[in-house]
This record gives structure tokens, C-alpha cells and sequence, in this order.
């Protein structure tokens, strides 16, 4: 498949995400300026992490402006992939592309360690090469994280079914009580790390699977989501590099 | 002629503002006990020409497409003077 890689000023994590699809996955792959007014032929277009913008006014809210993303919509509207990550998650809320917001974590601190997420769909692009109810560890690394919406707005999301991540605890288990806060790592509301669009072909996410990609860093939790994205069978990604 | 505005932006009153609560649990501490409660925004100081069109339409329009995020955010427009030079 080929793939895209939207760089913007301040995006920290485009080398991460191009360095997985092309050498992992051995994909063909291109950084798309943020300049540039064309997503090219590229099927997969992913808005990496970072702070895009310096995070000047909100996060996202200056990218959502960039030439490039009226392409990265026209692409969206028809029906192709796209990917946020993290600060990406955070353009695609800005865009209305996905519904909802984001708020500085309930902690206000910058929070950077593993999150456990459970796999609540396992029939979109993005996450066939998982099972429905699969737990993953992925890292975080943010401090506006916290997803919000009205509360009619949640029900609709899950609803239709359009809640695809959510934090957990190391065994699967809802987020709640005592130790709510040490799982749901930002405080989200219903706990909710990654949503989709009504058609399931845009997906965002705070959590980072680009950072768990191989089995050198110890984690190869994320690679099925990317090769998912880029139309990879998990069959055909080296077993060596994935973890059931 | 020019205008010159003052846009503020404040979380919502329905949302929880862990920086105002911050904010408010820090001035109780340096011992501020009439403080009750604190939310934290931003203000913006925004220069327009004046064209004879209305000014709060256009700084209206500037707040809801770019300056506040409307599900989370409220916004109110000021206008601080008008200069003829």
C-alpha cells in the first residue's frame, strides 16, 4: 500500500511512523509537507505525533489550517485511510473529522509511560490484525489527552460502535474504582484512547503503536495496527516481529 | 480607522478545569481563604480595520473557527476602542 506521512512543523514522531511502515512492514512510504496542497496516490495518510505548531492556541487547532489538510479531508471523504496519532488524534478532533475534544490530562502533568488498551473492535482496517477484547501495551506520551464530549455525544460514539481503544487495566479490566486514574492515564471520559468515524476509515489515537513495533524495543504490540493500516496480513509480517 | 478588541476564552462552566482547580488550591495555600473558586483562559487583543461592517460579526466568526473550540469552550467578544487616525 502506499503511504503518506504528513510532516508539519513540530511533528516529533513522522520518522518513527515512516521508519515502521518502510523497514518493518516494507511498505512504500512519503513524508507530505504540510505545505503541499496533494496527498499524491497515497492510500494511507498518517498524522504523526508531536506538537505541530508548538501547540500555539490548542493542540491541533493551528495544523487544522495547514494547505495540506484540505487534502488529507477530500481523502478522508472518500473513503481513504487515515491515521492520527497522538498529537494527529488531536488535528483530527480539530478538523471534526472524529467528534469529541481534548483537555489537558486530569493529572496536569505530562504523562509518559505504558498505557494497557483493550481492543474493543477488531473489524476496522485499522485493527483486523487483533482479536476483539485483546489487551494491548502501548506507551503514551502527552499532557492534553483527556477526551471529552457531551454526554449524548458518547452515547452515539458507542452506539455505533466507534469507541475503538480503551484503557484498561494489565488484565483487561474496566478502568474504574480506586485505581481508576493509574489506568486511564489521562483521565478520559468512558476511558476511551482511540475512537473512529462512522465509515471506520479514520481513525485517531493518543496511545503510540509506532513505538512498540519491534520486537528490539521489547514491545511489538503496535505492529498489527500498522500493518493492518497498510493492508499487511499479520501472516505476512515476519512472526518473529509478532506477538499474538 | 481601526478597532481594537479583547476576545477571552474560558472552558466551559459545565467542564472540569483541573488548571483553575490548581490554580485556586495554590492561592488557598498561600493563605487567599476568600478565593472559592478559579478558571483559567486565555484573552486575545485582536486590531481590525473598520470598514463600516460589524465588528462583533467578524470577531465572532474569528473566535468560533479558530480561537475557541466551542464544545469545550466559551468565548465573549469586547470592544476596547475605535481609533480614527
Amino acid at each position: 500500500m502506499k503511504c503518506g506521512v504528513v510532516v508539519f512543523p513540530g511533528s516529533n514522531c513522522d520518522h518513527d511512523v515512516y521508519h515502521v511502515l518502510k523497514h518493518v512492514l516494507e511498505q512504500e512510504v512519503q513524508f507530505l509537507w504540510h505545505g503541499g496542497s496533494s496527498v499524491s496516490d497515497c492510500d494511507l495518510i498518517v498524522l504523526p505525533g508531536g506538537f505541530s505548531y508548538g501547540d500555539y492556541l490548542r493542540a491541533g487547532a493551528m495544523a487544522v489550517h495547514s494547505p495540506i489538510m484540505a487534502a488529507v479531508r477530500e481523502h478522508a471523504e472518500r473513503g481513504g485511510r487515515v491515521l492520527g496519532i497522538c498529537n494527529g488524534f488531536q488535528i483530527l478532533l480539530e478538523t471534526g473529522l472524529l467528534s469529541g475534544a481534548m483537555r489537558r490530562n486530569q493529572s496536569l502533568r505530562f504523562e509518559c509511560r505504558d498505557a494497557y488498551l483493550r481492543v474493543e473492535r477488531a473489524d476496522l482496517p485499522f485493527t483486523e490484525g487483533y482479536r476483539a477484547g485483546q489487551v494491548l501495551r502501548v506507551p503514551i506520551a502527552h499532557a492534553e489527552g483527556c477526551y471529552i464530549d457531551t454526554a449524548d455525544a458518547l452515547d452515539e460514539l458507542e452506539g455505533n460502535g466507534q469507541v475503538v481503544f480503551r484503557y484498561v487495566d494489565a488484565n483487561g479490566g474496566d478502568a474504574t474504582g480506586e485505581d481508576a486514574a493509574k489506568w486511564n492515564v489521562n483521565g478520559s471520559a468512558r476511558a476511551i484512547a482511540g475512537v473512529c468515524n462512522a465509515a471506520g476509515n479514520v481513525l485517531g489515537m493518543m496511545p503510540h503503536p509506532e513505538r512498540c513495533s519491534e520486537q528490539l524495543f521489547g514491545n511489538d504490540d503496535g505492529l498489527a495496527l500498522l500493518a493492518s493500516a497498510a493492508g499487511v496480513a499479520a501472516t505476512a509480517v515476519d512472526p518473529e516481529r509478532l506477538s499474538a | 480607522m481601526t478597532v481594537r478588541a479583547r476576545v477571552t476564552v474560558y472552558p466551559r462552566r459545565e467542564i472540569l478545569d483541573p488548571q483553575g482547580k490548581a490554580i485556586a488550591g495554590a492561592l488557598e495555600r498561600l493563605g487567599f481563604d476568600r478565593v472559592l473558586d478559579v478558571r483559567a483562559g486565555k484573552s486575545f487583543e485582536i486590531v481590525l480595520s473598520d470598514n463600516g461592517s460589524s465588528v462583533e460579526d467578524e470577531l465572532s466568526q474569528i473566535s468560533e473557527k479558530l480561537l475557541a473550540n466551542t464544545l469545550i469552550e466559551d468565548y465573549s467578544v469586547e470592544l476596547l476602542e475605535s481609533d480614527s487616525k
